[in-house]
């Protein structure tokens, strides 16, 4: 009998490679001749090469040549050049040496003289919005209509918002409303306004986005640190225009992306074009100093909020205006903080009015959960204080505003296919003990006072029309090909099961492909948004159903009768209630191969994707393979997951040092694929949240425009000892209508309710005292707590 | 100058065995030299390839230096002995658990287990103007980037000050001026005793450097003296983040009590100057008075007077005032 896949813990197929070290990151791999390449980073927050001086460097014995701007496919900004003449961030890559090893490479680069001209900068959104502050471009400091567009404000703005302790707001780029916010926050009971800062924080994977490339019989081969694979594939031949076939693509592991690697990065670029230039493989180590640089990082938000409540604690109106710092090249998560701002607290009447700016900062990504974690660890202490003004009980106010599944929300007013957030509140609430836990809310011990909090937050969790690909070969196995990337969650093992389920197979039954575009992979989704679970369990159910529909086919045609009659359990074919007779699936696979045509991939669905074509005439003739598109429909509905954080902190008020000491994180994300994995992604995601609101940091230099916290030790996302161990998790587990499998996606919505759990538990053991910005470090809560003149304004940003 | 960093660039490697030939390569190679210990500090230098010494001598082979010896109640301990050896040492935590408790709250399990009390008594400044190579004061220039009126410095000092903010961030060195340690250190000379309180020098009295070692000296050994054995000891490190951090503010103590009354106190505060700062007047105040509330609040607001913050950096002035109430309190 085969076993039941779905629900229950497996070893992933790459678990021993990465305990025993086996497993290859992109820096592993080794090609003939490989050469090491550095690269030349801007020292200047914005600047125009005017000449590079490299022949000191060119004249070295072992220097194998030099990769510059004008070698470089051109690009016209906001879109980003993997190297640059017009440096628009400190750190940006100018150019890039090859030699025979990395101590070579270096002190070439050493040698190189750049001659830079130095341009006006600016690192805060709001400095470039003043009437004569610097542009971030040449060309402007936001885009609107995809013109760039050089805005500023009103004099009398900054000065009345000075005034009146809150966030400038003139002209938005972006405004999308529902109702009508002057009325109801007219008719309101209660009415609270806060100026928010959401720092800006750098992703700083452990592996950084280092990869080697070399070029033979005219195709590339590339080995790199990416999220995903088929798309990342794609998206690197568009950008050196290239076939998608003459690209072979290896990305096995990936020590971490969390958004900053989704198709790649622009660095990536780099060792392919300059091998092709010197004839050799090229390696680039990517070092931890570079990553702080172009390693990506979550924008942070300067806002104003304000809420309007009924006296039960409904919210009425909610109006929103957020500053965005859209870095060097630009961001857009305030849209997704917007929508997800309304979906959380589903108020009839919303205005959200948002303006992302350009600045002379490192380049901007989406960081897990973008645009919802910053405004849901925002908004939720600001709930509170309603919800403490109001005498409403913290998670009846939740349990009241959040939606159920006929929720329609965001500029659109989309839909979604479930939610269960209530129920996640719920079972959190069991799960947390937050009957009893609350009443520690403001107990003293010693110096130290205890806080409670509450965060709840969705994020988009699925998409939909991928292919599966799959293979039952003469082994007798099941063998899944995945062009979802290997990101550190188990996704290429875990959407493969109900695949494996749905043929009635036990898991080391089941071999997984991943990780190299030779081996022949389908058309997939990008490894971001959270929607692997969901749009691959899809994609590979209906491969699987092919297969089936295939393997009973074969039964009939071998063994006489219908297909309909033949059932699939072990490893074996046979008819309804005769399992001693029937066929293996290794004889399958073989008769599968005799029939030919569609039972062994030589003929192909027409809907399914040109790239999958592709994968499957390479597997073909293989065993009896399983192909097809994801139509399993349900377009038009958005897809998202909730996680809801409890924790209990402990505030020591005479050292501002917060510590977590209680934490639970509930779901609803549909059907639990494997539960041990879900718990991963539920408390790691918490963790990264609370770190964002609590430890890490980013602070810059805004005389000289430059960075610190460069490095992990001061960059301080948190650590083993920063967060409480005895963490629980729980999930819902109603599993989704609109997929065959149930499941919906994980990765992102943690982030937000670890975040906000923390930023309201902090807030209550302040007192109520919502801070309102982050992080929440010893110092700024010292500030606060001995009534000290704060050094920073209400919109400060990047201080410390 | 094109910058680069995070590689490493060659040197010449000595790995002498025996103290004698660690102090004859230190001397002929004068300031080209650098003493290599654990390699935490040194590492980070030269991978930025700001710090760039033709010459490194590891001390990682020389057994004399690694090992605690008794002398009495008394404790000698080898400037290469592992901080984690430190912490675990049975006489250190019955005698000295202040040094203990220091020491275990380094950096990380594995750090402590790399790094040495001789290094991490000895290692520079954060300060990340400093340390992302900037021309500042300390790095021979001629202007401090870090009290810029715009500048970052909430990591920085609020004592001391003399063209240089930075601030010592061992969490060690408090515990070891606190227990009146001295510091054997030897060059081609001979060897000199230099007391805790003197080993750690502020801009000052040498802007470049932050403790008495000059080129050609090598600490040996640390002394920690009978003096404060089995004294009550209260250490407390107050960092944004439990794990691989620096203080943002450290208060080491050891008292001396009886019938609820201090007799003897040492009182000494890190993170807030460029050398660990030892709080006389409020060793004086709290001697002979009742380890009491009052004589905490008191000690307190003593500790900070003349201390002058930074733009980003007036919190210290409460964190350190509140840390030496506590170490006061603990006294009762």
């Amino acid at each position: 009998m085969a076993e039941k896949l779905i629900g229950t813990d497996i070893a992933p197929p790459d678990l021993v490679a990465k305990i025993t070290g086996r497993a290859r990151y992109a820096e592993d791999f080794r090609a003939d001749g490989m050469a090491f390449a550095k690269l030349l980073l801007s020292p200047m927050p914005h600047a125009r090469v005017r000449r590079i001086d490299a022949e000191r460097a060119l004249s070295m014995p072992g220097v194998l040549g030099i990769l510059t701007a004008d070698d470089v496919p051109q690009r016209d900004a906001p879109a980003e050049q993997c190297l640059t003449n017009e440096p628009v961030y400190e750190g940006e890559p100018i150019l890039a040496v090859a030699a025979v090893d990395e101590a070579t490479a270096a002190e070439a680069v050493e040698r190189i003289r750049v001659d830079l001209e130095p341009l006006p900068f600016v690192l805060d959104p709001l400095e470039s919005l003043r009437p004569g502050g610097a542009d971030a471009h040449v060309q402007g400091n936001v885009i609107v209509d995809r013109e760039w567009k050089s805005l500023k404000w009103t004099a009398e703005e900054f000065a009345s918002a000075e005034a009146a302790g809150r966030l400038p707001m003139g002209e938005p780029t972006s405004e999308w409303s529902h109702g009508d916010v002057d009325a109801a926050f007219a008719a309101a009971d209660l009415i609270v306004e806060e100026t928010i800062v959401h720092q800006s924080v750098t992703h700083h994977p452990m592996e950084p986005r280092s990869n080697m490339a070399f070029w033979q019989n005219g195709k590339l081969h590339i080995f790199a640190s990416t999220q995903s694979t088929a798309r990342t594939r794609a998206a690197l031949a568009s950008a050196l225009e290239l076939d998608l076939e003459d690209i072979v693509f290896v990305a096995e592991y990936c020590g971490g992306g969390f958004g900053s690697k989704i198709s790649g990065s622009t660095v990536m670029q780099i060792p392919a074009l300059l091998s092709r230039k010197i004839g050799r493989p090229v390696m680039h180590r990517v070092t931890r100093y570079e990553e702080n640089y172009f390693g990506r990082a979550r924008p942070g938000f300067q806002g104003w909020v304000k809420m309007g409540f009924r006296a039960d604690g409904r919210m009425t109106a909610l109006d929103l205006y957020l500053v965005e710092e859209g870095g060097a090249y630009g961001s857009g998560d305030f849209g997704t903080a917007g929508a997800v701002a309304h979906l959380t607290y589903t108020p009839e009447n919303v205005r959200v009015r948002a303006v992302s700016v350009f600045t002379n900062t490192p380049p901007k990504a989406a960081q897990r959960g973008p645009g919802g974690a910053q405004i849901i660890s925002m908004l939720e202490p600001i709930v509170d204080k309603g919800a403490r003004q109001l005498g409403v009980d913290r998670l009846a106010i939740r349990s009241l505003n959040a939606p159920g599944s006929d929720v329609r929300f965001g500029p659109r007013l989309m839909g979604l296919t479930s939610v269960h957030a209530r129920e996640a509140l719920e079972l959190g609430a069991r799960t947390f003990g937050w009957d009893e836990k609350r009443m520690l809310s403001g107990r003293r011990n010693g110096t130290k006072v205890t806080g409670v909090g509450i965060g709840l937050s969705p994020y988009t969790a699925g998409s939909r029309g991928y292919d599966g690909l799959m293979v039952v070969r003469p082994d007798g196995k099941l063998h899944v090909h995945q062009g979802i990337g290997n990101l550190g969650t188990h996704s290429i093992a875990d959407t493969a099961r109900p695949a494996a389920e749905l043929l009635g197979l036990s898991w080391d039954q089941v071999e997984i492909h991943w990780g190299d575009t030779s081996l022949g992979v389908p058309r997939s989704s990008n490894q971001a948004g959270s929607q692997t679970t969901h749009a691959h369990t899809r994609a590979n159910h209906a491969a699987a159903e092919d297969a089936k529909r295939k393997i009973q086919e074969v039964a009939a045609r071998t063994l006489g009768g219908a297909p309909g009659d033949y059932v699939l359990d072990g490893g074996r074919v046979f008819r309804r209630g005769s399992r001693g007779s029937g066929m293996s699936f290794a004889d399958v696979a073989r008769r599968a191969i005799e029939l030919g045509g569609h039972f062994d991939g030589h003929e192909l669905p027409d809907d399914i994707h040109a790239e999958t074509v592709t994968a499957a005439s390479k597997v073909a003739g293989q065993g009896l393979v399983g192909v097809a598109k994801d139509n399993y429909g349900g377009d038009g509905a958005g897809v998202y997951s909730w996680v809801v954080g409890f924790a209990v902190v402990e505030l020591d008020t005479e050292t501002g040092v917060v510590e977590v000491v209680d934490y639970t994180g509930a779901t609803d994300c549909g059907t639990v694929i494997h539960p041990r994995s879900l718990g991963a992604q539920v408390l790691g995601g918490s963790i990264q949240g609370m770190g964002m609101a609590m430890t890490q940091r980013w602070v810059f230099d805004p005389k000289w425009g430059v960075p610190f916290a460069k490095r992990l030790y001061t960059a301080r996302p948190p650590g083993m000892l920063d967060v409480p161990l005895n963490a629980q998790w729980a999930a819902v587990g109603i599993p989704d209508p609109t997929t065959p499998v149930g499941a919906k996606g994980i990765g992102e919505p943690p982030v937000g309710a670890g975040a906000a759990a923390i930023t309201c538990a902090v807030a209550d053991a302040l007192g109520g005292r919502c801070l309102c910005r982050t992080p929440l470090t010893p110092d700024i809560i010292l500030t606060e707590l001995e009534g000290l003149r704060k050094p920073y304004s209400p919109t400060a940003t990047h201080i410390g | 100058m094109a910058t680069i960093r995070d590689m490493m660039p060659a040197f010449e490697l000595f790995q002498p065995a025996t103290v004698e030939d660690a102090v004859a390569l230190l001397a002929e190679h004068g300031r080209e030299a650098w003493a290599l210990a654990g390699g935490l500090d040194s590492m980070d230098w030269f991978k930025d390839r700001i710090k760039r010494p033709r010459v490194v001598i590891d001390l990682g082979g020389i057994p004399d230096l690694t090992g605690i010896q008794e002398r009495g109640e008394g404790l000698d301990i080898g400037a290469m002995t592992s901080l984690s050896a430190v912490a675990a040492d049975e006489r250190v935590r019955s005698r000295f658990q202040l040094l203990a408790d220091a020491a275990s709250q380094v950096a990380t399990p594995q750090i402590r287990n790399q790094g040495t009390l001789g290094g991490n008594v000895s290692q520079d400044t954060r300060c990340w103007y400093y340390r992302s190579g900037w021309p500042c004061y300390r790095a021979g220039g001629n202007t401090c980037y870090a009290s810029a009126p715009q500048a970052m410095n909430r990591e920085h000092c609020i004592l001391g000050a003399s063209r240089c903010v930075a601030v010592n961030p061992s969490d060690t060195a408090p515990a070891l001026v606190a227990l009146d340690a001295t510091m054997d250190v030897r060059n081609r000379r001979g060897t000199r005793t230099v007391a805790a309180e003197d080993y750690f020098v502020g801009p000052a009295i040498d802007i470049t450097r932050m403790t008495a070692l000059k080129p050609g000296d090598l600490l040996t050994s640390i002394r920690v003296p009978a003096d404060w054995a089995g004294a009550r000891f209260y250490f407390e490190k107050v960092r944004d983040r439990g794990s691989w951090d620096f203080a943002l503010v450290t208060v080491a103590a050891a008292f001396r009590t009886a019938g609820g009354r201090i007799d003897q106190a040492r009182v000494v505060v890190n993170g807030v100057a460029a050398y660990p700062v030892r709080l006389h007047d409020v060793e004086r105040l709290v001697t002979g008075a009742p380890a009491s509330e009052e004589t905490a609040q008191a000690a307190g607001d003593l500790a900070v007077q003349g201390a002058r913050p930074l733009k980003y950096n007036g919190y210290k002035l409460a964190l350190m005032r509140n840390l030496v109430r506590r170490a006061v309190r603990s006294a009762a």
